[in-house]
């Protein structure tokens, strides 16, 4: 089962190297998995953020103004921010209580999606770096996570953090060859660790083998967590705080230093930045979060086996930042929540009349290997594709420009 | 005894292939000086930059400063004992900030670690207090070098003349001890040339830090200098006073291109 759906799935990674090559800057064939196309398009996205703001006048605004120096790095800058975003954890608080058991599922998927995507944008987006393989830091997050708890009976908190942080230090060995490999060597290292963890974990007893494990009831101080609406409080308050935290991260020294290496490491290096130092440190910063993220996924599934964490999910998280807007944190939260979206309700656009039909053709006769329909796959990687070429910001760049339109409007 | 001296370059040699773009290279600069270099294109001016900063690694020969080798340490370490600079072909960090580029010349002088980055939720938070005296440090060096109109925008945007200048900012942010500056007028217009000058000496005279220039600018070389070292395919021509070196037969021959 495993085998066939990674080949059905595999239709779903010409659209995103297609993707990528449609790219204003990009058309340089299978090269999509090199860095330094990302940075072409992240190059882009800041122009084009700077140009959109500085032609707005919002740039000048600002310039020559003498302020409070704290103003630049507070969260939730000025009352609009704050009101809104007590209407949003009104919301997220509230909407359990209004929708359907199996939303409230899905809002903890794409809170987990989320957790993830901060991670993985870190790497990307904010080090510049690549990975391929962020499925194998998921797994060792959540294989941790549950066998502390029921084999060595840890409490649920504790084993969680210690998912993170054991997938952290795979992450920080991951690291090291990264110092010495770029573009597509490194894509191919990491698809490599992802690859084999898997492997590996369906070939060790202790973890299940291919029948997986079945999850136990998060418990924290007694109380049960492992209702539906439980749950989804537990991990939207994590994906919140972690937001936050890697939010403070991006704005100190540190993530200066991430960026720094990005834009130019000889430059970052004369400045006293110990460059290997945080390349490792971005891989096991994004590791962690990925460990946490996979820890969490597996309360929610209430299950986890290694077809789980295949390669595709590797790529569904890549293409979850690029898609989302690189090296932003509302990038990373609206990549993820649409991701996971088509992920789990792409098939649905079956049953719309004409354009359903038309896509089983396709999928019949073009797309699938296996002859299975993959109607879902070639939906989302469309999706994704008219997304990235309409705006090379990602759905963070079409947030500016609603953000504009309404600050300027009516004009 | 280079040991005595503030900084020391000792028969530094670096080959690349079959050619030698140093070649034995001997020189010291005292403290407080600005010490130039001139040479025609490719003498190996800014091979010898790289060669302090550790970005290339030199054949032979050694570097001393303050009284410590450092040779061959980490570009990052070099930068921590106290060396800052700039480059020819300017490299800055194109995705940033006037702003954030100078504040990451204040790296080595912050303490944040990662936790505490990232627990930076209050105002009285350690990072978010740090974070407010650096940007104060900051914001006297965009004063300085009149860059308040650029601060908030993307270098990528800025022109080139101001690029220069937000690179020398964020050298000089880091407060180092000696600066190496990579042909700072270079591509610059002549009122950019003139502040520019203008800065150096200011510089100099505000943070009493030595100045390690290379120049093409003879006329910029000889009104700011106080030692000139001339050097061509890698070796050392002549060193001495402005007027001396500016007027050897040998530096003449070699920039008449003879
Ligand atoms: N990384 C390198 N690889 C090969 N040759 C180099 C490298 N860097 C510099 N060179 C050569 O060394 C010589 C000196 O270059 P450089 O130091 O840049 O001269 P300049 O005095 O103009 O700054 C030149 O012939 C140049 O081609
Ligand atoms: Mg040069």
């Amino acid at each position: 089962m495993f085998p066939n759906s990674l080949i059905q799935k595999f239709t779903f990674i010409p659209a995103f190297v297609t993707t990528q090559n449609l790219q204003p800057h990009g058309l340089r064939s299978l090269r999509c998995i090199e860095t330094s196309d990302f940075f072409c398009i992240y190059n882009l996205q800041c122009r084009l953020a700077g140009h959109i703001m500085s032609e707005m006048g919002f740039a000048f605004m600002s310039a020559e103004m003498k302020r409070s120096y704290y103003e630049d790095i507070q969260p939730l800058k000025g009352w609009p921010a704050r009101v809104w975003f007590v209407v949003l954890v009104a919301v997220l608080v509230a909407v359990p209580f209004v929708i359907k058991s199996y939303y409230v599922y899905v809002l903890s998927l794409m809170a987990v999606n989320v957790i993830v995507a901060l991670g993985m944008n870190l790497l990307v987006g904010n080090t510049g770096h690549i990975s391929l393989g962020h499925a194998g830091f998921v797994a060792i997050g959540a294989y941790t996570t549950v066998l502390l708890i029921s084999g060595a009976g840890v409490v649920f908190p504790v084993a969680l953090v210690a998912g993170g942080l054991i997938a952290a230090a795979f992450g920080f060995i991951l690291g090291i060859p990264a110092l010495r490999l770029e573009g597509p060597y490194l894509a191919i290292a990491t698809l490599g660790f992802g690859i084999a963890v898997t492997i590996i974990i369906g070939r060790v007893e202790l973890f299940g083998g291919h029948m997986g494990l079945i999850v136990p009831k998060p418990e924290i101080a007694g109380i049960d967590f492992s209702g539906d609406r439980a749950l989804y409080y537990l991990v939207m308050g994590i994906a919140m705080l972690m937001g936050f935290a890697m939010r403070n991260i991006l704005k100190s020294r540190l993530g200066r230093a991430f960026h720094s290496v990005r834009d130019s490491d000889i430059a970052a290096a004369t400045l006293g930045v110990n460059v290997a130092r945080y390349k490792t440190l971005s891989f096991a910063i994004s590791a962690f979060y990925a460990g946490v993220a996979g820890g969490l996924w597996a309360f929610v599934l209430g299950f986890i086996n290694p077809g789980l964490f295949s390669f595709v999910l590797s790529i569904l998280f890549l293409a979850t930042v690029v898609v989302g807007g690189l090296g932003t944190i509302l990038g990373s939260v609206l990549g993820a929540v649409v991701i996971t979206f088509l992920n789990l309700q792409a098939e649905s656009i079956q049953h719309v009349p004409v354009i359903g039909e038309v896509l089983i053709w396709i999928s019949q006769n073009f797309m699938t290997v296996s002859g299975l329909p993959n109607v879902s796959w070639i939906f989302t990687g469309l999706i994704l594709i008219l997304i990235v070429i309409f705006e090379p910001l990602g759905l963070y760049g079409i947030w500016i420009r609603i953000k504009i339109y309404w600050r300027t409007w009516p004009f | 005894m280079p040991e005595n001296d503030f900084f020391r370059v000792e028969g530094l040699t670096k080959r690349f292939g079959g050619l030698t773009a140093l070649d034995k290279l001997t020189f010291s600069v005292e403290k407080g000086m600005l010490f130039s270099i001139i040479g025609p294109n490719g003498a190996g001016k800014s091979t010898l930059f790289n060669c302090i900063n550790s970005l290339y690694r030199p054949d032979e020969g050694k570097v001393w400063f303050r009284g410590k080798e450092i040779t061959g340490l980490n570009p990052h370490r070099i930068a921590a004992a106290g060396i800052g600079r700039t480059f020819q072909n300017i490299e800055l960090f194109a995705n940033m900030t006037t702003m954030e580029n100078l504040m990451l010349g204040r790296h080595l002088h912050m303490k944040t670690g990662l936790f505490g980055a990232a627990m930076m939720f209050h105002r009285r938070s350690r990072a978010a207090r740090e974070e407010m005296v650096h940007r104060e440090r900051v914001e006297r060096i965009i004063d300085l070098l009149e860059l308040q109109a650029s601060r908030d925008k993307f270098v990528s945007q800025l022109p080139y003349g101001t690029r220069k200048v937000v690179e020398l900012g964020r050298a000089l942010a880091a407060e180092p001890e000696l600066l190496l500056l990579d042909e700072p007028a270079a591509g610059l217009n002549n009122e950019e040339k003139e502040d520019l000058i203008f800065w150096i000496q200011d510089i100099r005279r505000e943070f009493g830090i030595t100045i390690l220039m290379i120049e093409h600018n003879m006329q910029l070389v000889q009104d700011v200098s106080d030692r000139i070292l001339a050097i061509n395919f890698g070796k050392m021509i002549t060193e001495g006073e402005p007027d001396e070196v500016v007027n050897h037969p040998e530096v003449m021959k070699a920039y008449l291109g003879g």
